[in-house]
């Protein structure tokens, strides 16, 4: 189990991946991906039984996680080369030709750490509850989280995969949403409000956790506590309030930052707030 | 002429069904799932016996063709079912990117494909399955003559490791190839050896072909009459070697001339072996309500439409 300390490093070693890895080919989305930071270092270094020295597409006796935004692939990327999937210099050939670090993330070129393609959105909860019904049958019990953006809770198909979560009573899934209220054309109220977006997960029949994304003691509460709900009956989401950009000031409390690259000057400023902890890539 | 003898007359969706259930008492890996149409797909055998493995999905395709990838996490291979338009239009995206893209195991089994779906009209008679499917790279596209062959075929997609598209119809239609039946995929079959004429035709055209010989073998035309079950991986061997004898081709299908086995067969020759063609396919058009065989003739896809095409194609000759 990891401590705090040992989290905040390597959080800030991640944030410097995900600029460095945006900045190197003026590509990529660092908005999101800083925001969810805290949330994936904490589920992969403390959370997740997994086996990165070891991948398996199956996961068979192992916790899985799915992006389904998958757009904030920097982060995964980090936290899954810094976990041990695959060596962290990999990172630099992030959008490149040849990669297997593609602008969203893919099984296809068989990068450890991704079970499947994600970036157009709105269907990664549908795969993660075909990967946790998976596990019933296999007599398996370990979890399956999935991650959404709040923009994508726009597309159909969510609804259409948390209604039958709930009705299939598919309680070994903890689902989380990066609730940054910001997508490309705005926020989301001006774009197509979410509402009540709690009530509407508990109407569908979830049990919903709320959660301050971006401090790390509370992140670990909350996913723990997901964890002690889970074979329950019911499916678990948490409602992740983050703020897009976190931990690099310029970045912070706009949208501008969704797919937008720092240049070099940006670049030095966001890395001299994210000292080095682990040597970067 | 070779003769034909005629088992019995029956859906190829129950061929499907009854492959299901034959893979559920002999692979525990197979799973089913079905967006509200059990019924239709004829999977309820496989559901008595095999509750825990089928999942029930609602009208909702998109999130059927999800968790059918999810599920191949974890070893499961899922039969996801539908009709082929909800199994291929409406789901496109999830197809590419959760299943072929992500090279995920799934068999969608798209029942009641083309005009012969009927009086339901033109709003479920896709027409445009195979073009989409086949376009998508790593895709196997099937789409078996009768019920025998829908059988085998649902049986061999299972051992087929990569995303399957099985294609299949509501009609009830003579059941003639035979029971024991290897199924190859991507191994055409030859049904009729000829001389001045190949007929490639696919799915419930290959019946039509046969009548369509005979006719033709009455008017002293030696006609090759080869039925392509797989549409990709394309038999091309199959393809060259019977045109190099017969230096002509009709094609035949339920589906749209643009993106169908026609254009499969014209690309291949136009490459290697270029030699007159002509299509039986459904010309740029949605079909309408009618029985199977009021819209097979109407929109040009029956058995004297093939008949035609071959005295045309042979005077290109």
């Amino acid at each position: 189990m990891a401590d705090i300390q040992k989290l905040e490093q390597i959080v800030s070693q991640v944030r410097r991946d995900i600029v460095r890895m945006v900045h190197q080919n003026n590509s990529g989305h660092p908005g999101g991906s800083l925001g969810c930071t805290e949330f994936l270092v904490t589920l992969y270094n403390e959370v997740m039984e997994h086996n990165p020295k070891n991948f398996s597409m199956d996961g068979k006796n192992e916790d899985l996680f799915f992006l389904s935004n998958g757009h904030i692939s920097p982060v995964l990327y980090s936290v899954l080369g810094r976990a041990g999937y695959f060596p962290v210099k990999e990172m630099a050939t992030f959008r490149s030709l040849n990669s297997r670090l593609q602008g969203h993330p893919t099984p296809h070129e068989g990068l450890e750490g991704i079970r499947i393609a994600s970036g157009s959105l709105g269907q990664g909860l549908s795969v993660a509850l075909g990967a946790a019904q998976a596990k019933k049958l296999n007599k398996d019990n370990k979890l399956v989280y999935v991650l959404m953006g709040d923009g994508e809770q726009q597309e159909g198909q969510i609804w259409e995969a948390a209604m039958y979560a709930a009705h299939n009573k598919v309680d070994n899934i903890i689902a989380t949403i990066d609730y940054n209220g910001a997508q490309i054309d705005g926020s989301t109220d001006e774009v197509l409000s979410l509402g009540d977006l709690k009530g509407k997960w508990e109407a569908f029949g979830w049990k919903v956790l709320e959660v301050d994304g971006n401090k790390l003691p509370e992140i670990g509460k909350t996913l723990k506590e997901a964890k002690s709900l889970s074979g329950k009956g019911t499916p678990i989401l948490i409602l992740m309030t983050t703020q897009m950009g976190h931990g690099v000031d310029f970045m912070m409390g706009t949208h501008k930052w969704h797919g937008v690259a720092p240049n070099n000057e940006q670049l030095k400023s966001a890395l001299a707030q994210n000292p080095e902890t682990l040597g970067d890539y | 002429m070779k003769k034909f003898e005629i088992q019995n007359v029956k859906d190829t969706r129950s061929g499907f069904g009854e492959g299901l259930t034959e893979l559920g008492r002999t692979n525990p890996d197979v799973v089913a799932l079905c967006a509200d149409l059990v019924g239709s797909l004829k999977m309820d055998d496989f559901i008595k016996e095999n509750p825990e493995r089928f999942f029930q999905m609602g009208i909702a395709e998109a999130n059927m063709m999800g968790v059918a990838a999810g599920l191949t996490i974890g070893g499961k291979i899922p039969f996801a079912g539908t009709f082929a338009n909800f199994a291929t239009g409406r789901v496109y995206d999830q197809i590419r990117q959760s299943i072929a893209y992500s090279g995920k195991n799934v068999k969608i089994a798209a029942s009641h494909a083309g005009l012969t779906l009927g009086e339901d009209g033109a709003t479920h008679q896709i027409l445009e399955d195979i073009g989409l499917m086949k376009m998508l790279p790593g895709m196997v596209v099937i789409n078996p003559c009768d019920f025998n062959q829908t059988k085998a075929a649902t049986i061999a997609a299972a051992a087929h490791e990569g995303p399957v598209y099985l294609r299949f119809g509501r009609p009830k239609v003579p059941n003639f190839t035979p029971v024991d039946q290897k199924f190859e995929i991507g191994k055409a079959v030859v049904l009729n050896e000829g001389t001045d004429v190949t007929i490639f035709a696919t799915g419930h055209l290959v019946w039509k072909a046969i009548q369509a010989g005979e006719i033709l073998a009455e008017q002293g035309i030696s006609v090759e009459i080869i039925n392509i079950h797989t549409i990709k991986p394309l038999d091309e061997k199959a393809v060259l070697a019977s045109v190099k004898k017969t230096k002509c081709v009709v094609t035949a299908e339920e589906h749209q001339m643009n993106g169908g086995l026609g254009d499969s067969i014209a690309q291949l020759l136009s490459r290697q072996l270029p030699s007159p063609i002509e299509f039986v396919a459904v010309n740029d058009s949605f079909g309408e309500s009618g029985t199977e065989e009021q819209l097979m003739t109407k929109y040009g896809i029956n058995t004297p439409h093939i008949v035609e095409a071959v005295q045309k194609v042979i005077k290109r000759k």
